[in-house]
């Protein structure tokens, strides 16, 4: 193992890599409930370059390597669950080329959110791409890998929708690049007309090859962005809000929020409607359309549109949101976990109650933001609990509310989204065995040795 | 003092981040994440490990040690935490480093500077009576006096500081100010030590400055250190201190609008380093950036980031000594130095004797020195007062 210190010493220089106890123990776990597991080292390349000579290095030893970059998926993605080498991608943080015309952006896998969003608005101010809710650590490449949703997912799909080139470092070791850029210089498809290899790398958590360069969508940035906001007290009524709304196709970003504190949020469900436009005209006849859309409901007295003041307006549009993040000290403990099921809206209420029901039996305490996805085609429904991490007790019963969630959320038609791994195993349970078949002769033939964040997506 | 009782709070962190960046995310603003890039080094990954340690998982490293002191405590963190802790989280590291000194655990450099403050007076391992060699006869403080000026060991022992001191000692006397220095009879002001954790020391400093003004009847104290303003602000009045206080960048400004001061035409483009303990610390971003505005013919342009969002220089929490961060391009001071110089200007302004140190050496090192010079904003005033 020694060996292998001084290897990755001699690729990446000495100043970044670790193999001291500190980093084994911080890279060896994630802000969520998955127990941690150490690496040996912690490496962090420079170059699409280097992560070759580390996974050509990994090879020859046998050595497992776990990609990270913000490490904020909850779900313990990027906790090295056999040890070897976690790569903390953050270095590699050049933004290389920004198409204005094919509106797309080319970043490196380190690039984060945070870093695209400030780049956008000062050197391409009409155009934005899809910022997720996650803090602004969050990189491009990892929120893509795991099929992130952001500001944009209600009218262009999963942000791994959006992307339009790859460049990839095999499990072997090999550069490969999909898409148009694999043979042309410009990344605005990652795969019509072409067969779509982006599939075997987005949603595989690492297992098939490391993600070291990534093309994504930039879409216009409108010149004002506003919110409304619709309230129901009735859950049954969600899934048609949502149809009628998306039917419009006026509306940006829809997000419903449910949470029983303060008292007046509980038993209400807070529509969060996002309007863009290049001019007040525009802004109008949207939120006239949107309004005209739920016209019923205000007649029937099911619901209304509740004044957005213009205090409340900053925190909602803000882009991250750091309400999200605050959601993890609302009882003063530092934690938050989600089970986050992609599921059909009409699933809403079921899920819902089944939010309530289990923070009723573990007494914990949840909220819920659904977003949609693609234009109604799907929601990502998130079942959040609050945990303390100096209550042990508290923590165990809120990962065994997220694993009845998770349960619960196949049961009723829905996938997870970012599956920790015993997630996975339900999963790979319940999936086409000719499905799972594919998955592992993809994966084998990807990954002969077995290298590649391994614990994930692994038949047993 | 008000050291919070971090232990039973320091869980709360989440790592959500935040606290790498500056307000827009533009860059890394964490001196030490950015000059390691480790998560370990960032706030968050400081105060995982920190819990980690209370809880027995990890033993303490003296590499544990490094990544607790290379904090600069610039506060960039709190500015930016999205938590209701985030007020604490300086504290909170100061808490476990204190916890370290009473347990005999911290990094060598830092216990040399504990070893030099304590038998000298100043963390250099100067000579008490050479404080104030560099004084060329400027009065002592007596009674009646308005101001006491408050050198610092930077002051009194730093070339740098040397040479700041001198120019704003020039500028009281040209613009009337009764003042007077305490020369060999100074202490350490002690931020730094209350910063590194060593609360008994802090401690002794604190009453032995306090005991020197009462016994002047000291009314009136002008510091040239944000570092010496901010402690005697805001950890002095816990031990009973009692006076006025400005740092010396507030009162040039006072003394610019009462017109006692009138700076000759200058031709400069000058960009202003915000000092963490004068920025974010207590909230002094104008009267700086007032006084190079009152100069006619200079140019003030800012750096990306700026006032709040400032990059620290690295200096701060001893590092001006104990340089845990330096050797490495990707060290702070040689980071702004670069900033600064991506700005047009060919003067960088400071308003700190720990941050004229650190960004001087740091456009050395970087082969910028024959674009862009670095003063403070003391020397720049004082120069056009020479040249009237």
């Amino acid at each position: 193992m020694s060996d292998v210190y001084e290897s990755l010493q001699k690729i990446v220089g000495k100043d970044y890599v670790s193999n001291r106890a500190e980093e084994r123990y911080f890279y060896g776990r994630d802000p969520g409930l998955m127990p941690p597991h150490e690496p040996d080292y912690v490496v962090m390349p420079k170059t699409t370059e280097k992560v070759q000579e580390i996974i050509k290095l990994a090879n020859r030893e046998k050595v497992p390597v776990t990609p990270k970059g913000g490490g904020l998926a909850l779900t313990g993605l990027v906790i090295p669950l056999k040890g070897g080498i976690v790569m903390d991608m953050k270095r590699m943080d050049r933004i290389l080329e920004v198409n204005e015309k094919a509106r797309y952006v080319v970043v490196e896998a380190g690039v984060t959110h945070g870093a695209l969003k400030s780049y956008l608005q000062k050197h391409h101010p009409h155009l934005r791409h899809s910022i997720p809710d996650s803090p602004p650590i969050a990189t491009i490449v990892a929120n893509a890998v795991i099929h992130g949703q952001g500001r944009l997912s209600q009218q262009h799909g999963f942000n791994s929708d959006m992307v339009s080139g790859l460049e990839v470092v095999l499990g072997t070791g090999e550069i490969c690049r999909i898409g148009s850029c694999a043979l042309s210089s410009q990344w605005f498809s990652k795969g019509a007309p072409l067969p779509d290899l982006s599939g075997l790398f987005l949603g595989w958590f690492g297992t098939t090859g490391i993600i070291t360069k990534l093309g994504m969508k930039l879409y216009p940035c409108k010149k004002i962005r506003d919110v409304m906001l619709f309230l129901t007290d009735k859950a049954d009524l969600v899934p048609e809000v949502i149809r009628k709304l998306a039917h419009t196709e006026m509306v940006e970003d829809i997000v419903v929020t449910a949470q029983p504190l303060p008292l007046r949020f509980k038993g209400n469900f807070y529509i969060l409607l996002y309007i863009t436009g290049d001019s007040e005209e525009e802004i109008e006849f949207k939120k006239k359309m949107a309004w005209e859309a739920l016209m019923v409901y205000f007649e029937s007295r099911d619901g209304g549109f509740v004044s957005v003041t213009p205090n409340m307006k900053p925190p909602l549009l803000a882009m991250p949101s750091k309400d999200t993040a605050r959601f993890a000290d609302v009882s003063k403990g530092g934690g938050f976990e989600y089970s986050g099921p992609i599921a059909p809206i009409d699933k809403y209420p079921a899920y819902l109650g089944k939010l309530e029901e289990l923070a009723s039996k573990y007494k914990l305490f949840y909220s819920s933001a659904a977003r949609v996805i693609d234009g109604g085609h799907s929601m990502m429904f998130s079942f959040s609990y609050t945990f303390n991490r100096a209550n042990p007790d508290e923590m165990k019963r809120a990962k065994v509310a997220l694993d009845e969630a998770a349960e619960f959320a196949l049961e009723e038609d829905g996938v997870i989204w970012k599956p920790n791994i015993n997630e996975q195993q339900m999963v790979m349970e319940r999936m086409d065995q000719n499905t799972l078949k594919l998955m592992t002769s993809i994966k084998q033939f990807l990954d002969p040795n077995g290298i590649m964040n391994p614990g994930n997506w692994e038949v047993k | 003092m008000q050291q919070k009782d971090y232990a039973s709070q320091i869980h709360r962190c989440f790592r959500c981040d935040y606290c790498k960046f500056p307000t827009d995310y533009s860059s890394f603003n964490c001196p030490s994440y950015r000059r390691f890039r480790f998560d370990s080094y960032s706030t968050g990954g400081r105060l995982w490990l920190i819990y980690a340690w209370l809880k027995g998982e990890i033993e303490w490293s003296e590499h544990f040690a490094e990544i607790l002191y290379t904090c600069t405590t610039c506060k960039n963190c709190t500015e930016q935490c999205p938590m209701k802790f985030a007020p604490d989280i300086v504290d909170w590291i100061v808490g476990a480093r204190s916890d370290m000194v009473e347990k005999g655990k911290i990094p060598p450099r830092v216990a040399r500077f504990f070893e030099a403050v304590y038998g000298y007076g100043n963390p250099f391992k100067q000579l008490r009576s050479d404080r104030a060699a560099w004084a060329n006869g400027t009065k002592k403080y007596a009674t009646g006096d308005e101001y006491l000026l408050y050198v610092g060991c930077l002051g009194s022992y730093d070339e740098n500081g040397q040479k700041m001191a001198r120019s704003l000692i020039d500028i009281l006397n040209a613009s009337g100010v009764s003042f007077g220095i305490l020369g060999e009879e100074e202490e350490c002001c002690g931020n730094e030590i209350y910063m590194l954790g060593e609360m008994g020391l802090f401690q002794n400093l604190v009453e032995k400055n306090s005991q020197k003004f009462k016994e002047l009847g000291v009314r009136k104290i002008v510091t040239l250190s944000p570092h010496a303003y901010n402690t005697m602000k805001n950890n002095y009045p816990a031990f009973g201190g009692s006076f006025e206080l400005c740092h010396y960048t507030q009162l040039l400004n006072d003394l610019i609008e009462k017109n006692k001061i009138k700076p000759s035409r200058a031709k400069a483009k000058v960009t202003y380093h915000d000092p963490c303990f004068l920025g974010r610390y207590n909230n002094i971003y104008d009267e700086p950036r007032q006084i190079l505005q009152s100069i006619p013919g200079i140019e003030l342009v800012e750096m990306e980031r700026n006032k709040r969002d400032a990059f620290c220089c690295g200096g701060g929490s001893g590092n001006f000594v104990t340089d845990l961060l330096a050797g490495s391009a990707d060290s702070p001071a040689r980071v702004r130095a670069r900033e600064a110089c991506e700005t047009g200007a060919d003067t960088l302004a400071v308003a700190c004797p720990s941050c004229l140190t650190m960004l001087t050496d740091a456009v050395k090192a970087e082969d910028l020195d024959d674009k862009l010079a670095v003063k403070d904003i003391s020397q720049i005033l004082e120069e056009l007062l020479s040249a009237k």
